[in-house]
């Protein structure tokens, strides 16, 4: 064999290599996640994860319940997901349909931008000046409770809502906005009765990938929400979401000990839950692609 | 006519919605460059902070540096790799649709389950201890999917005839590749990896269960030292002190030079693309 053909055989396993690094870091991510939480399994049981308490730290009784924290992700996920849907869509319809061509230039790398701000940023932000706002607005002991997370986890999502539904917005083929005009409907009707249905499993796609963020984001809203791991369903209480308990508590507590396995099981709840929401997502985006 | 009044009015709502969020995006920015400016200064830049919350950020500086040097060297190759692969070897198959499905699967897998990876991985069972090393391997893995999808969308972007053309002289396939197409994929390559590695140095939560150490005023001298990093010090700033107010200057400060670098990165990645684009016109 030539010097070329071995050269060309070693850089296509060279890159195929790499290209499996993926699949390697996935599986390691499952395993791993796995392996440091496994022994929880034997001693004290998984049952105690359903425990409605979570209180591992506590002198008398330790109690590894993740209900609370599992109703606090998603009390700020839902709350921030409304908040985040008619921006986002708005925005989405805006920049696709009624925005000039130099406007949409810059309003979509600006909100795309927002997508930059480091989460602890606006993490700070929330805590300087939404929450003394939302203090003195309800009349409230603290400021830092769910819906203080929310508002600002909302403006998180909006950049991945607006750029995907925008993009599904515009994929709509033209002739179906010709055909509703020809048929005498205005610009608006043609928007809402004939665009944005047709690019609906597209917007659908956006929200779940934006609440998919959100669920997964934690410094915000460990900044933010007030951290206490109780079962509310009050935007204006303090709550604690799965990966604020995370970031909080595996600073302090001894590697491989019960607690440590129990933020461990967290976590996979919390791997499970985005990576059903995005594959349901791809799928979703995939068949619109296909129309 | 009845119905234009009725749609403009609603075209104006829509604006208004638009325009609010880049208001409140705007106000944000603003606010952390009005009250952060004038603390930026050299000594703030260059001295370490004191146990008190003062000082300056020389070794958030530092740490960020290394850990962003680290990501690079290790996601930057891989990630090209990758996409090289994926673009230009790869066919329709089980393989390739799993490589697929992992890269999306490592996008949306959150910060903070990479923070307990990294942990589990590199600092209890490779041994690395929180450091920059196992700080810098999680936040690699974090940024590869983004490195990989943007560098094949511009390797895909190279007109199929250079290909052609090249093969059809006789070049093998790597040669092809080599002279005819990375060329004029790599700046588009390099500046959506800009993008990816701009993420990575404002991640906090991998950080804090790999990395970081709180109140730390010495340089790392080594990889496998823990250090300091900008945006875990302005976590900390933020919520570890009792005395908020005399501590607000250092928070707002700190977030100043956070999202100069992170916003510096993303507007430097923006206008290179567009400046290669003018350049490659196909």
């Amino acid at each position: 064999m030539s010097f070329r053909n071995t050269q060309e055989l070693a850089v296509r396993y060279t890159l195929r290599i790499a290209a499996s690094a993926s699949i390697l870091i996935v599986f390691l991510i499952f395993l791993f996640l796995f392996k440091e939480a496994l022994p929880f399994v034997r001693e004290p049981g998984l049952s105690h994860l359903l425990n409605g308490r979570w209180n591992p730290t506590s002198l008398k009784e330790v109690s590894y319940g993740i209900f609370p924290l599992v109703t606090g992700s998603l009390l700020v996920t839902t709350l921030a997901t409304l908040l985040s849907i008619p921006f986002g869509v708005c925005g989405a319809v805006y920049i696709a349909e009624l925005a000039g061509p130099r406007e949409r230039e810059v309003l979509k790398p600006f909100v795309e931008l927002v997508a930059a701000i480091p989460s602890v940023v606006l993490g700070f932000f929330g805590l300087i000046v939404v929450a003394p706002a939302l203090r003195r607005l309800f009349d409230l002991p603290s400021g830092l409770t769910a819906l203080t997370g929310a508002l600002v986890l909302a403006l998180m999502a909006v950049p991945t809502i607006v750029t995907i539904s925008e993009d599904a917005i515009r994929s709509v083929p033209m002739s179906y906005k010709e055909a509703s005009m020809a048929m005498g409907a205005n610009r608006m009707q043609t928007i809402w009765r004939v665009t944005v249905p047709a690019a609906m499993s597209g917007i659908i796609a956006s929200v779940m990938l934006g609440m998919g963020r959100v669920i997964g984001e934690t410094m915000a809203v460990i900044m933010l929400t007030g951290n206490a791991a109780m079962t509310t369903l009050s935007p204006l209480a303090p709550v604690r979401t799965m990966t604020a308990t995370i970031a909080a508590e595996m600073g302090e507590i001894v590697f491989g000990s019960e607690h440590y396995q129990a933020l461990f099981w967290v976590g996979i709840l919390l791997l499970l839950s985005t990576f059903l929401l995005n594959i349901v997502a791809m799928r979703v985006l995939k068949s619109y692609q296909r129309l | 006519m009845r119905t234009s009044i009725s749609e403009s009015a609603a075209t104006w709502g829509l604006r208004l919605v638009t325009y609010s969020i880049v208001a409140v995006v705007g106000y944000i920015i603003l606010d952390i460059v009005w009250k952060g400016a004038p603390v930026l200064s050299w000594s703030f830049l260059s001295t370490a902070p004191t146990a008190n919350g003062q000082g300056g950020i020389w070794p958030a500086i530092v740490g960020t540096f290394w850990l962003i040097t680290g990501t690079i060297l290790v996601a930057l190759p891989l990630g090209m790799a990758s996409a090289v692969y994926l673009s230009e070897y790869s066919k329709q198959g089980r393989f390739t649709a799993m490589i697929r499905l992992a890269i999306v699967t490592l996008a949306g897998v959150p910060s903070i389950v990479f923070g307990l990876f990294g942990l589990g991985l590199f600092v209890l069972f490779f041994g690395f201890g929180t450091s920059i090393l196992a700080g810098s391997l999680t936040l690699a893995c974090m940024v590869l999917p983004t490195i990989i999808v943007s560098s094949e969308e511009s390797l895909r972007a190279v007109p199929q005839a250079l290909r052609e053309a090249s093969l059809a002289l006789g070049a093998t396939k790597w040669e092809t590749i080599r002279k005819n197409v990375l060329p004029y994929a790599i700046p588009g390559m390099l500046t959506g990896s800009i993008l990816g590695i701009g993420r990575a140095a404002g991640e906090t939560a991998p950080i804090l269960l790999t990395v970081a150490a709180f109140y730390l005023p010495n340089l790392p001298r080594s990889v496998f030292d823990q250090a300091l990093a900008l945006p875990f010090h302005l976590y900390a700033l933020a919520t570890q002190f009792p005395n908020p107010d005399l501590v607000r200057p250092t928070q707002y400060g700190t977030a100043l030079v956070l999202l100069l670098l992170v916003l510096g990165l993303n507007i430097g990645a923006i206008i290179l693309r567009s400046h290669f684009r003018k350049r490659y016109r196909w």
